[in-house]
């Protein structure tokens, strides 16, 4: 039985080998057009402006792969730097976030091989990791994004496994998410500002997302022409 | 709690939705002008009988799935309603946790049964001392919290079990993780609560290899069956690479929550429900 990693790597390379059969190079890949006449997946690029996620869920696992490289680097600042008043339970805590993020960074880094995109620079200027509101905020910012995400982009997910191992890490983002707001306000883990009225959380396209993943990235930015994303 | 809100729903999932939407799926295309057509009392099921069917997935299967969730919302809301109404059960400063979490599954109950319509499965009479097994449940707050966790924690696995059964649905399997994701945060608000009053335990569910369920209790081993599990996807999540050195084995359990199948849910259930 094949690993989900080579199922990925076949995937990748199938998109490889038509690619060359078709005479194409690397800077046809943007091409939306390209993109549709082929119906197999195909891996990230990486062009002189942009990182290209690929297509179909090498594409979402790519996303996924990028959120999580954010999140990671967030926390390993956030444990390594910490900010002035930290008691030893909220340390603890955060501590086992980045534990969590950094292992679903390599999670990806390792399903994706060579279909990953590179390692990304975060640019978090804007945050102040020795304040413990800008610390805490920012946090509270990432779960609930991260959340959103994976709940935005579970239906777009083709394979039955991915879809599953996406579930797996989605409700410990949600976790995450709870305890950040808990530490920022007792009782805040699911209010009215991040759950609606159906008691829904939220859900955000790719297109909703990348945008503000950019944003913390200094450098190359994300693109995803195969999800509408330039 | 109305029709209005359930195409609310749908349009925040994506607000591009009808413009995108492809050939197979011309079924819900024109949903506006369709439920125009429709008798009021009917659409609630016409209107998911069509979201089913775009997506190439049984009305049968999907209602299914949504109708195990809705018995398992049941479940929980009713636990949370009887919590809230016993007058000294739940101390004043932890009541608006348990406010916000009771508000979610009572809401998470009322949009599913919009959703199935006619379809909907009535809610079974409960015993939520599972035939005497938490019999101070309502009157012993350590009790009630203990329970609320595994009910929590259960249903995270429930629903994440059953996505599989909704791949590629945009509009039922989004709404089922949207659910998830909310269940997961109250699991996390629940252990943090019990963390508080002094209980070894994390927000996340944590373990090791010879210990699955992180609780203590073990009456409720079934719902914490296999999270001690490290393998990903065929990948060891242990032998990855940490801050420093590989990836703890705790960490690679904290870091990735288990599924439940259905049949391992309705057992666990299984005591709490009379009839």
């Amino acid at each position: 039985m094949k690993t989900l990693t080579q199922d990925l790597q076949s995937e990748g390379m199938a998109r490889r080998q038509f690619l060359r059969y078709a005479g194409t190079g690397a800077a046809v890949m943007a091409g939306v057009l390209t993109m549709a006449s082929c119906s197999k997946d195909h891996s990230a690029t990486v062009t002189n402006d942009h990182v290209d996620l690929g297509s179909g869920d090498i594409a979402i696992l790519n996303y996924a792969y990028a959120l999580e490289q954010l999140e990671a680097a967030f926390y390993v600042q956030v444990a390594a730097t910490p900010y002035s008043g930290i008691t030893t339970y909220e340390s603890a805590l955060l501590t086992d976030i980045r534990d969590h993020e950094v292992a679903h960074r390599e999670f990806f880094k390792a399903a994706l091989a060579g279909n990953a995109i590179p390692g990304l620079t975060p640019n978090f200027s804007t945050i102040n990791f020795s304040d413990r509101t800008s610390v805490l905020g920012a946090a509270k910012a990432f779960e609930d994004l991260g959340v959103s995400a994976y709940n935005g982009a579970g239906y777009l997910i083709k394979d039955v496994n991915y879809l599953a191992l996406a579930g797996k890490i989605v409700s410990v983002e949600a976790r995450h998410a709870s305890l950040i707001r808990n530490l920022i306000a007792p009782g805040s883990f699911a209010d009215s500002t991040v759950i609606d009225a159906n008691g829904l959380d939220g859900a955000k396209s790719p297109q909703q997302v990348v945008p503000i993943a950019n944003t913390f990235l200094s450098g190359k930015k994300l693109a995803a022409p195969s999800l509408g994303i330039y | 709690m109305n029709l209005f809100n359930v195409i609310d729903e749908i349009q925040k999932v994506d607000p591009e939705f009808q413009d995108r939407i492809s050939p197979r799926r011309d079924a819900i295309k024109n949903i506006t002008s369709f439920g125009t057509k429709v008798a009021a009392a009917a659409l609630p099921f016409a209107f998911s009988t069509l979201f089913k069917k775009a997506y190439g997935q049984t009305t049968s299967s999907v209602n299914d799935v949504l109708n195990f969730a809705l018995t398992l919302e049941y479940l929980e809301a009713y636990f949370y309603n009887q919590g809230l109404a016993k007058t000294n059960l739940i101390p004043a400063a932890d009541k608006g946790y348990f406010t916000t979490v009771a508000g979610h599954e009572n809401a998470h109950v009322a949009f599913l049964k919009t959703v199935l319509g006619s379809a909907a499965v009535s809610s079974p009479t409960f015993d939520l001392t599972a035939k005497g097994t938490f019999a101070d449940v309502l009157t012993n707050y350590n009790t009630y919290l203990a329970v609320a966790e595994t009910f929590e924690d259960t249903g995270v696995r429930a629903y994440k079990g059953q996505a599989g059964n909704l791949l590629g649905n945009q509009i039922v399997l989004t709404a089922a993780l949207q659910i998830h994701a909310v269940e997961a945060r109250h699991a996390s608000a629940i252990r943090y609560l019990r963390a508080s009053k002094g209980v070894t335990i994390k927000p996340w569910i944590s373990g090791s290899a010879s210990v699955f369920n992180d609780t203590g209790i073990a009456a409720v081993n079934a719902s914490y069956a296999g999270e001690n599990n490290t393998v990903q996807g065929g990948v060891d999540i242990t032998t990855l690479n940490a801050v420093s050195g590989k990836t703890s084995i705790t960490a690679a359990i904290e870091s990735f929550d288990e599924p439940l199948t259905k049949d391992a849910v309705l057992a666990i259930v299984s005591p709490f429900i009379v009839s």
